[in-house]
């Protein structure tokens, strides 16, 4: 381990200020992913295990409607969108069947459809690894800030994942939509009974997680290579979110994204080839102190 | 000649492998205040449940004002003019008395009579807690809130179980005072009772259930003159 590198890090602030800022916009894409699949699973009971590959799609998109365009937000709005659109598919024709059943069942469906995007993706854009790369018009000399470099484009993602993140706690919190779906994640059979339908709920909630992995693909499409099978590891990190955050809170899985983005930052300096370990100590020491998560309400 | 506000016909439910209904059947015209009394255990709570979709019936017919609805979601059945007060509250514990109250607004068949505002002009003891978490009010806040909850929809068939059950006499006074309300409106109410004194005091129907069957019917009247069918079924 290089933790000497480490600690001369954290004593020099330009060091702190470019892993923090790092860390901060890597935390809010894995955000807006587990925010997702956080989401599906305090509302619709379910195990999203395709999450990842509605990820992977977004990314996939948002190249294609780069490629088309040329227009980042139009890629990022596609990917977005065309996820949302995506997701609505699998929860009408496969996963709302399959509401209340044992999380094997959902497994099984939920791999279905990831081996099927994956095969699609094979099929629509080759095997081989992407790229897409910085766009062009956001390619600006970074921004200095206290002598740590904050590159353009990831100061770019951390203030549209944050206004997504804005928008996600607005919705939920002060609107009458997000108010319902929260009673409904806790008595779904009273807010039926009351008149409001359910299973549209159930399917616009679920657009709406996989709307936002694919907004998360589709914005980190630039930085990170799009291939088939991409939507693996973010889908693993998403559970250790979650798990860390508490299962079903949306304010749990940020603070739990950012703790893993820092993670993943100052850990790439000081313990390269134990970051994926770090986190699972981090889950494991979470779950030891406080079983049910950060947030997580006590089990019932 | 038009169709009852509710009607409920040989219905059949069952928990699992236990059948708890054998076959209820209820009409309920426009106006009227039926209340449905049974002993502990009787299948009150299991009818009302039926008839709102929150149990499924196993044979047997639901109409709402003419319309069937037998088998459908419970929010299909709520549209078509349904209002439920569960037994056991089902408040939304982590929103507030009016958040509650703003789930379940919506424009129903009776029109859109019925808004929080009016919801706390008729349960005056309500309004001062609109603020306050569902979850921190006692058991008479709470039933209030739930009666409350229901009118949002603006329903023309209100079921309510054991309204008056445990409660405070100055909150029995009020939720009494809200169903004749009700009546007056025109609301056609079903009541799940053991309480006999406040059923009678705001019934006009009386249907007598024991092992998921109707034994009895008729009216409030007809209940009182037959002292031996309240011994036979209702006492403990
Ligand atoms: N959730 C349930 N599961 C199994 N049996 C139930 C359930 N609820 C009620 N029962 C049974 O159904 C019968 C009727 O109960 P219920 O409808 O609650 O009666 P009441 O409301 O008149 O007291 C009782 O024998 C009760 O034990
Ligand atoms: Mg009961």
């Amino acid at each position: 381990m290089e933790l000497t590198e480490l600690l001369e890090c954290v004593t020099a602030l330009s060091c702190v200020v470019t892993q923090v800022s790092a860390g901060l916009t890597i935390g809010m894409l894995l955000f807006l992913v587990a925010s997702g699949l956080t989401l599906i699973f305090g509302v619709l009971g379910l195990v999203n295990f395709a999450h990842g590959s509605f990820y992977m799609v977004g990314a996939y998109l948002a190249l294609a409607g780069y490629g088309a365009t040329g227009s980042f937000v139009a890629a990022t709005v596609l990917g977005a969108l065309g996820v949302a659109l995506l997701g609505l598919l699998c929860e009408r024709l496969l996963l709302s069947r399959i509401y209340g059943a044992d999380v094997l069942m959902q497994l099984l469906v939920c791999y279905a459809i990831v081996l099927i995007l994956d095969d699609v993706v094979k099929i629509v854009w080759g095997a081989d690894f992407l790229s897409m790369g910085v766009p062009d018009s956001l390619r600006k000399p970074p921004f200095v800030v206290a002598g740590g470099i904050v590159p353009y484009f990831y100061a770019i993602l951390f203030l549209v994942t944050a206004a997504i993140a804005a928008l996600l706690a607005w919705g939920m919190g002060r609107t009458k939509f997000g108010r319902t779906v929260r009673a409904a994640a806790v008595n779904p059979a009273m807010v039926s009974a009351l008149g409001v339908n359910t299973t549209a709920l159930y399917a616009i909630v679920f657009a709406i997680g996989a709307m936002l992995a694919g907004a998360a693909g589709a914005l980190s499409a630039p930085i990170r290579s799009v291939v088939p099978g991409a939507g693996v590891s973010i889908l693993i990190e998403s559970f250790i979110v979650t798990v860390i955050g508490g299962m079903g809170s949306i304010g749990g899985a940020l603070a739990a994204s950012l703790i893993i983005g820092l993670t993943r930052s100052f850990g790439s300096i000081g313990f390269p080839l134990f970051v994926e370990g770090m986190m699972f100590v981090i889950m494991a020491l979470v779950l030891l102190l406080r079983p049910s998560g950060l947030a997580g309400r006590r089990s019932p | 000649m038009t169709a009852p506000e509710l009607e409920v016909e040989r219905l059949e439910a069952a928990y699992g492998a236990s059948q708890v209904l054998f076959g209820v059947s209820l009409a309920v015209e426009r106006g009227e205040t039926l209340a449905l009394m049974g002993r502990n255990g009787a299948g009150k709570s299991s009818t009302l449940k039926a008839i709102m979709g929150l149990l499924r019936p196993r044979a047997g017919r639901v109409m709402v004002r003419g319309r069937e609805v037998t088998g459908l979601p419970p929010y299909r059945i709520a549209r078509a003019g349904l209002g439920f007060v569960p037994e056991d509250r089902q408040v939304f514990p982590e929103h507030t008395v009016e958040e509650n109250l703003e789930i379940a607004e919506r424009a129903g068949v009776a029109g859109r009579e019925w808004n929080a505002r009016r919801a706390f002009e008729v349960l005056p003891l309500l309004a001062p807690l609109r603020k306050r978490l569902a979850g921190r009010l006692s058991g008479g806040e709470q039933q209030m809130l739930t009666i409350a909850r229901s009118l949002m929809g603006n329903p023309a068939v209100m079921l309510l179980d054991e309204p008056s059950e445990g409660l405070a006499p100055l909150i029995v006074q009020q939720i009494a005072g809200l169903i004749r309300t009700l009546r007056e409106m025109g609301t056609t109410i079903v009541l799940a009772e053991q309480n006999s004194r406040f059923c009678l005091a705001v019934a006009t129907q009386v249907a007598v259930i024991d092992k998921g069957e109707i034994v009895w019917r008729g009216s409030v009247a007809q209940f009182r003159a037959e002292p031996e069918i309240q011994a036979r079924y209702l006492q403990v």
